[in-house]
């Protein structure tokens, strides 16, 4: 009977558990499939240093990384710039230094072991954990089955983000339309009053965001000649504040793995002396 | 060791003699490691292991932790941001410890549910029931206090609601509160003092750990038959024993390393999963996240103090009777607080004179009634306070409170039990029989 009631146990657990139904907006999270889901899953080089490209020349117009430095674009497991590359890339920036000028401060260019500027304007939210501070695609149905198998999600709500801007829906613009973007991925803006029914439930997707769409497709061009379109532009940069969130991810699935196999060789070689040990107390006829 | 009769450890060279007759502290690891161990103890029975690994895991990940952290509201956030970029293996040991707590929880609820089904929590075992019951309350207050250190918005908005609850409390709720917080509002001071009480309570586990199983070796395991080792002699206690090492220990390790490579997997390929997003988003007091939902672990009595809201007849008649002195508020941080004392008080309320589930037909199925109520009881905590989760909570709250209020008591009585075997061979035997010439099987050192 308990081994019954502890495996249902264990089910319903990993349904039920951290996923708070939301009562207000909803996003539309689509399901992109990264390079680096699941537990064999790994960050495509190429694809973040295209993802670091993107952000280069458009995200850092407003938003800021403050929690990563430029010397991590050199570490393994990430973008993996060459080490010249990497210093060159820092000298892009300028870095307010307080030691500078007497203790006065001034600008100097950056060095790898600064950390990326913040943001640039006050509204525009710092990107770098980002990618695990949003839940990602939470399906299929609602289930969240796609989270327990690939892992935290938050790379395909900016992919969903950055490609979910629409035209307000129709709903909207009975009422009062709002000076701002309509974005299906986004659910914590203002949402318009007239497109709730009766009951207050919101009948479409999304919300108003402050951010005008900053990707539209061919916004980038790429050395590696990988296609610029909205949608691959998308995942690149969403597959890079994967990493900038989460940067040590392949050496904690490496570290999980030869855990796991360590684990299950020493738990075959114990169940094996439990068994041996036991066996003179266990005989059957 | 009183209780069961065995062998007691006996210094042989003049260096051990010398050593116990100053200190018997040989003797002491001897006794708690040899103790006998009824023989058909089940899988349900190595929960307390896990339990016991869990507490050193979670006590040596944080002293690490705790050399890279800063408590500090402006640092925090950043502090744990540097365990996980830079600090070396911190983001393996940052995620040790955070996934540390809800295998932690895994094993206490998987334990707890042992010791109501087989009756562990009965005479003379209730003792170490209230002892368990206090480790449980220590744990949840320590799980969340960690919660709030790495001062996301789910550890700030979490603080505010929790300490809130005291708030509930009439005329001296309030100052309750700002004496917990240490000021009027989360902050600098909370932040404070939760590190220092996270560092501290952990300890006082471990000690209550020592007492737990000071008083269950005093009275000796309980077991799935739930009739107790016979005692009249060494040879008869011999046979409904073995010997805790190497039987138990090896047994229990062997289960420690399965469910520890699960627990592996989950650190490794998906640590995030029983977290919440928002906490890495760092704490704003100006935005509240939409949907503030503790952790799993403690879903099912937020689910219970979320159920009794004001519209419930229960709770108008408690308020039209004290005056309005408890309103549905504080009616619910007393459901809350009340759900467990009442399991606390469970070896008093169960009347029936058969220990183990097993033998009780009626029991069983209350019992697997109160598994899935708990289940659900998580589940409805996660969702949103409306229809139709309002009604479910509520329903659940209730099969709570009535299994140990009422079912337990009056089961006892109406319930018509089934004979357990005389005695834990008798069961050992059924399943493992002896040796057709009924010689019984020698105990022996592995071949």
């Amino acid at each position: 009977m308990f081994r019954k009631l502890t495996l249902s146990a264990a089910a319903a657990l990993a349904l039920t558990t951290g996923h708070a139904v939301a009562a207000g907006a909803e996003a539309e999270i689509h399901d992109f499939a990264f390079s680096f889901e699941g537990p064999f899953g790994s960050f495509d080089q190429m694809q973040l240093q295209r993802g670091l490209q993107v952000y280069t020349e458009i995200c850092s117009a407003c938003h800021g990384l403050e929690l990563v430095a430029f010397r991590n674009l050199h570490d393994e497991g990430g973008p993996g710039l060459p080490e010249d590359q990497m210093r060159a890339y820092a000298e892009f920036y300028e870095i307010f230094d307080q030691s500078l000028f007497d203790g006065e401060g001034d600008f100097r260019l950056a060095t790898p072991a600064d950390k990326f500027p913040g943001s640039q304007l006050a509204t525009a939210p710092d990107l770098s954990l980002m990618a695990k501070a949003r839940a990602g695609f939470h399906g299929p149905y609602g289930t969240g089955i796609s989270q327990f198998v690939n892992g935290m999600g938050g790379a395909e709500y900016i992919a969903s983000l950055l490609t979910g801007y629409v035209d307000e829906p129709e709903c909207a613009l009975e009422g009062e339309p709002m000076d701002g973007y309509y974005n299906t991925a986004f659910a914590s803006g203002g949402y318009p009053e007239s497109c709730k029914d009766d009951h207050g439930h919101y009948t479409v997707p999304g919300s108003w965001i402050a951010m005008a769409p900053p990707l539209y497709g061919d916004d980038v061009v790429y050395a590696d000649g990988h296609a610029t379109d909205l949608e691959h532009v998308a995942e690149d940069v969403a597959a890079f504040l994967m990493w900038t969130a989460e940067p040590k991810m392949m050496a904690r699935k490496q570290a999980g793995l030869t855990g796991f196999i360590f684990l299950s060789i020493l738990s075959v070689l114990l169940y094996l002396t439990n068994k041996r040990i036991w066996a003179p107390h266990k005989k059957k006829d | 060791m009183a209780g069961i009769p065995h062998d007691h450890y006996e210094p042989n060279s003049n260096g051990e003699k010398w050593l116990h007759s100053r200190l018997p502290i040989v003797g002491l690891l001897y006794d708690t490691l040899m103790i006998p161990t009824p023989k058909n103890l089940n899988w349900m029975w190595i929960w307390g292991i896990v339990l016991t690994f869990t507490l050193v895991l979670q006590i040596v990940t944080g002293i690490v932790l705790v050399m890279h952290y800063t408590p500090h509201v402006d640092m925090a956030f950043a502090s744990v941001e540097h365990i996980m970029r830079d600090v070396n293996g911190g983001h393996m040991i940052r995620y040790f410890h955070m996934n540390g707590a809800s295998l932690f929880f895994v094993a206490v609820y998987a334990h707890m549910f042992r010791s109501l089904y087989y009756g562990s929590y009965k005479a003379p075992r209730e003792v170490t029931w209230i002892i368990g019951m206090l480790m449980y309350l220590l744990m949840m207050g320590t799980a969340f206090m960690g919660y709030v250190l790495p001062w996301g918005q789910m550890s700030f908005h979490g603080t505010a609601v929790i300490t809130g609850l005291f708030g509930a409390i009439p005329f001296i709720g309030e100052s309750i509160q700002t004496w917990l917080l240490g000021a009027g509002a989360v902050g600098q001071p909370a932040l404070n003092r939760f590190f220092s009480l996270h560092y501290l309570l952990p300890f006082i586990l471990l000690g209550l750990t020592m007492v737990h199983i000071w008083a269950f070796h005093t009275t000796g395991n309980n077991n799935p038959i739930g009739v107790e080792v016979r005692r009249t002699s060494k040879e008869d206690a011999e046979k409904d024993t073995l010997p805790f090492w190497p039987y138990f220990v090896i047994k229990d390790l062997f289960a420690l390393t399965i469910i520890l490579a699960v627990f592996m997997a989950i650190v490794g390929f998906m640590p995030n999963y029983l977290g919440h997003p928002d906490n890495y988003i760092p704490a704003n007091a100006l935005a509240t996240p939409t949907h503030i939902v503790p952790e799993w672990y403690f879903l099912p009595f937020y689910a219970i103090l979320r159920a009794f809201t004001a519209d419930v007849w229960v709770v108008q008649i408690v308020n039209f009777l004290s005056f309005g002195i408890i309103d549905a508020k504080f009616f619910g941080v007393l459901a809350m607080f009340g759900a467990i004392a009442v399991m606390a008080l469970a070896p008093w309320l169960d009347t029936s004179s058969v220990r183990s589930g097993r033998y009780r037909p009626m029991f069983k199925w209350w019992f697997a009634l109160l598994v899935v109520d708990f289940i659900v009881l998580m589940w409805v905590g996660a969702q949103a306070a409306e229809f139709p989760y309002d009604w479910i909570s509520l329903i659940a709250s209730t099969y709570w409170f009535a299994y140990f209020l009422v079912i337990l008591p009056l089961l006892g009585v109406i319930e018509k039990p089934l004979t357990p075997p005389a005695t834990i061979e008798e069961d050992f035997n059924a399943h493992y029989a002896p040796k057709a010439d009924g010689a019984k099987p020698v105990a022996s050192p592995a071949e």
